[in-house]
């Protein structure tokens, strides 16, 4: 029996069994190597998170939205918390908003070499992948340090934030994010100034400024497009407007310019965070809130994939009357098809990849031929079309 | 600046907006009649600039709000419109004629939660829920929703 | 010990489900191939299919949409195969329990032989958790198997 088992390194991405008659995350519809159209079907993860909320109390709010997405689990809690300190015209004391930024960019940063590994892995670069994930790993170490838990930290709620950073901590924290840096070189290195990378994104699955516009793209996806916008610039919450830092804007649009935009900004966030520490200061973490006074508020924060938008609407009662989440990816996530029709199917994976989708949305992937309906690959088959499609520019 | 955007907006849309609420520098709420909001949408968006963020419909029982939040990035501010919809006439404009395709999937998901018709909207089929389990006339948003 | 469960107990070979979750296990899931943890070198290896699979590592809620697909790539599953619900979501709902779209926990559409609980689970609960599962195929029913 083991004989017949095919030993690969595999992502375990597509969970189900290829060819299966029900709808599909992306629906890719092609005419022979070219994609002519995608159907997008949501709904695999909803888990009616905002009915939910209307029966919780304003704490336990944060701790179910930080749930909505395990990789930007703190942007959700942060958005929330800002737009209940919205409703009462509250900010949280100085200390709290620098630890909020802390957390913040250290969790982009560990978005960002997440989404970095997986590309790395639909690009057939697994040792991108694993270096990407190994790199990350000292980033939850932080996390666990800090907040006691290396996901799902529990850190913001309204009113400020629910630890303490230890001054004694600073020193390791620091350290960890300089060694970042000499990683993220290396990143940079192996991955934009890779010519074999250049050929295999540069030019692929574009979205135009016009469009990203159109779809009101958000995050990277937008300013890779040229659309420079960005909430801790534009509307500075927490300790943004305090901290010199850049706002990265690539104009191609490209894959490569989506990429691009990723790993500039890890090192955007290394400076943030170091500069937060410095200038850290003492007193309250938290305002002691009691009690929400009917009124409405919106919070939103830029999240690692962009604007994370929050309104809170209170009666006076200690539930939230309506809550309103948006995430960004429910912007970006259409851009898809600006982007990916007309397109080869090799490069389908690491389109749909560049859009940052929760990656567990990736998987379900499908492709029928546009004229009969039938299907014709898996998910599967089009990562292993994109590994091949580098190998062979590797040989050339 | 930001004074002269707020003056500028109320000058152009006049009388289109009846309630004018500046709750801080950074949010304002304009209250429109839902006859007027794609004309309103229009202006903010293509004449202004502003980003659509999302939309959010809620159930106030006498009667269901819809709150359209523009993002005006220059300047840091969120503009919300404002727009009550009849639970006899549950029924508005779609913006998808406005705002395109960032509108597309918002209003499939405030008439599948909530039961709100879009008029005009290309193809307002369920987004989140599944068509098996989820038969017509149940609306998981609406006040009087029962969870079996 | 029957010659088809020694096989399987020699290395362990792993397929993913999740059926709607936040992620956050499926991505900790991930993590034991990276270098830190490197389950292969314990035997254990994730697979891309379900008929390759001696056990099925299930996440999340179970939503509606999902629960046919469930049993589905349950019944596909070459017998015997383990099954281990991960995460608070995976072993009753979690946070998630009283939704509108959730159908019912893991362990009322499929058997459920370990459970690890976490939000998420610790990387090393997990592998814990595998080997327990192992364990109890062999024989060794630890008393408990709450990871």
């Amino acid at each position: 029996m083991s004989e017949n088992k095919k030993r690969q390194t595999i992502i375990p991405i597509g969970p189900f069994h290829p060819l299966q008659e029900e709808p599909e995350f992306f629906k890719l519809h092609v005419d022979g190597e070219t994609v002519v159209d995608i159907e997008i079907n949501l709904g695999y993860n909803h888990r009616g998170i905002e009915k939910l909320s209307e029966g919780k109390s304003y704490d336990q709010v944060t701790f179910l939205v930080e749930r909505i997405c395990g990789i930007c689990s703190n942007a959700h809690p942060f958005a929330f918390s800002i737009a209940v300190e919205d409703i009462l015209g509250i900010q949280p004391p100085e200390r709290a908003q620098f630890i909020r930024t802390i957390i913040a960019e250290l969790e982009r940063i560990h978005s960002h070499l997440l989404w970095l590994g997986l590309a790395g892995h639909f690009l057939g670069y697994n040792t991108v992948f694993m270096w990407a994930w190994k790199y990350r790993e000292p980033v939850l170490d932080i996390f666990e340090a800090i907040t006691g838990n290396r996901n799902h930290y529990g850190m913001n709620k309204p009113g400020g934030v629910r630890r303490d950073i230890d001054n004694n901590d600073i020193p390791s924290i620091l350290k960890m994010v300089n060694d970042l840096v000499l990683a993220v070189d290396m990143f940079k290195g192996a991955v934009l100034d890779d010519p074999v990378l250049h050929a295999r994104l540069k030019g692929i699955g574009i979205l135009k400024k016009e469009d990203a516009i159109e779809y009101a793209a958000v995050g990277p996806v937008a300013r890779a497009s040229g659309v420079a916008i960005d909430i801790r610039k534009d509307e500075p919450y927490a300790a943004y407007d305090r901290i010199k830092w850049n706002v990265i804007v690539e104009q191609d649009g490209d894959v490569y310019a989506k990429t691009q935009v990723r790993i500039l900004e890890l090192y955007q966030s290394i400076e943030i965070i170091r500069q937060c520490l410095k200038k850290l200061p003492d007193g309250p973490i938290d305002v002691k809130l009691k009690e929400i006074t009917e009124g409405e508020g919106i919070g939103r924060i830029e999240a690692p994939r962009g604007e994370c938008f929050h309104y809170v609407r209170s009666d006076g009662s200690n539930s939230p009357v309506r809550h309103k989440i948006r995430a960004p990816s429910y912007m970006n996530v259409p851009t898809a098809k600006a982007s990916i029709v007309g397109q080869q199917i090799a490069d389908a994976t690491i389109i749909l990849a560049s859009v940052d989708p929760c990656y567990c949305c990736t998987e379900r992937l499908s492709v029928v031929d546009a004229k009969s309906g039938n299907p014709v690959l898996d998910s599967e088959a089009l990562i292993k079309m994109s590994q091949e499609k580098t190998k062979k520019l590797w040989k050339s | 600046m930001a004074k002269q955007l707020m003056f500028k907006i109320k000058e152009r849309l006049g009388d289109l907006v009846f309630q004018f609420e500046e709750k801080s520098a950074k949010r304002i709420y304009l209250s429109v009649h839902k006859a007027d909001i794609r004309q309103v949408a229009s202006v903010l968006v293509k004449e202004f600039g502003s980003r659509f963020s999302i939309a959010s419909g809620m159930d106030n029982v006498k009667n269901f709000e819809i709150l359209y939040h523009f993002s005006f990035d220059d300047e840091g501010k969120v503009i919300t419109v404002r727009t009550f919809v009849d639970k006899d006439s549950l029924e508005i404009d779609s913006l998808t004629q406005v705002l395109g395709a960032a509108a597309v999937w918002i209003e499939r998901e405030m008439h599948e939660l909530l039961g709100i018709n879009f008029s005009g909207h290309p193809d307002l089929k369920k987004l989140l829920l599944s068509d098996a389990q989820w038969p017509d006339k149940k609306y998981p948003l609406r006040r009087d929703f029962k969870n079996e | 010990m029957s010659l088809k469960t020694k096989a399987l107990t020699k290395s362990i070979w792993v397929f993913h489900l999740s059926t709607g979750s936040c992620n956050n296990c499926d991505i900790e899931i991930l993590d034991l191939l990276t270098p830190r943890f490197d389950v292969e070198r314990f035997g254990i290896t994730l697979v891309g299919s379900i008929r390759h699979a001696d056990a099925l590592l299930v996440t999340g809620v179970v939503t509606k949409k999902v629960a046919p697909r469930l049993i589905k790539v349950y019944e596909q599953a070459p017998k015997p195969c383990l099954v281990i619900a991960m995460g608070a979501c995976g072993c009753g709902q979690g946070i998630f329990r009283d939704g509108y779209n959730t159908y019912l926990p893991v362990d009322k559409v499929i058997p459920v032989d370990a459970y690890v609980p976490g939000c998420p689970p610790k990387p090393e609960a997990m592998i814990l958790g595998i080997v327990k599962a192992v364990e109890k195929l062999k024989g060794k029913d630890r008393s408990s198997l709450r990871g």
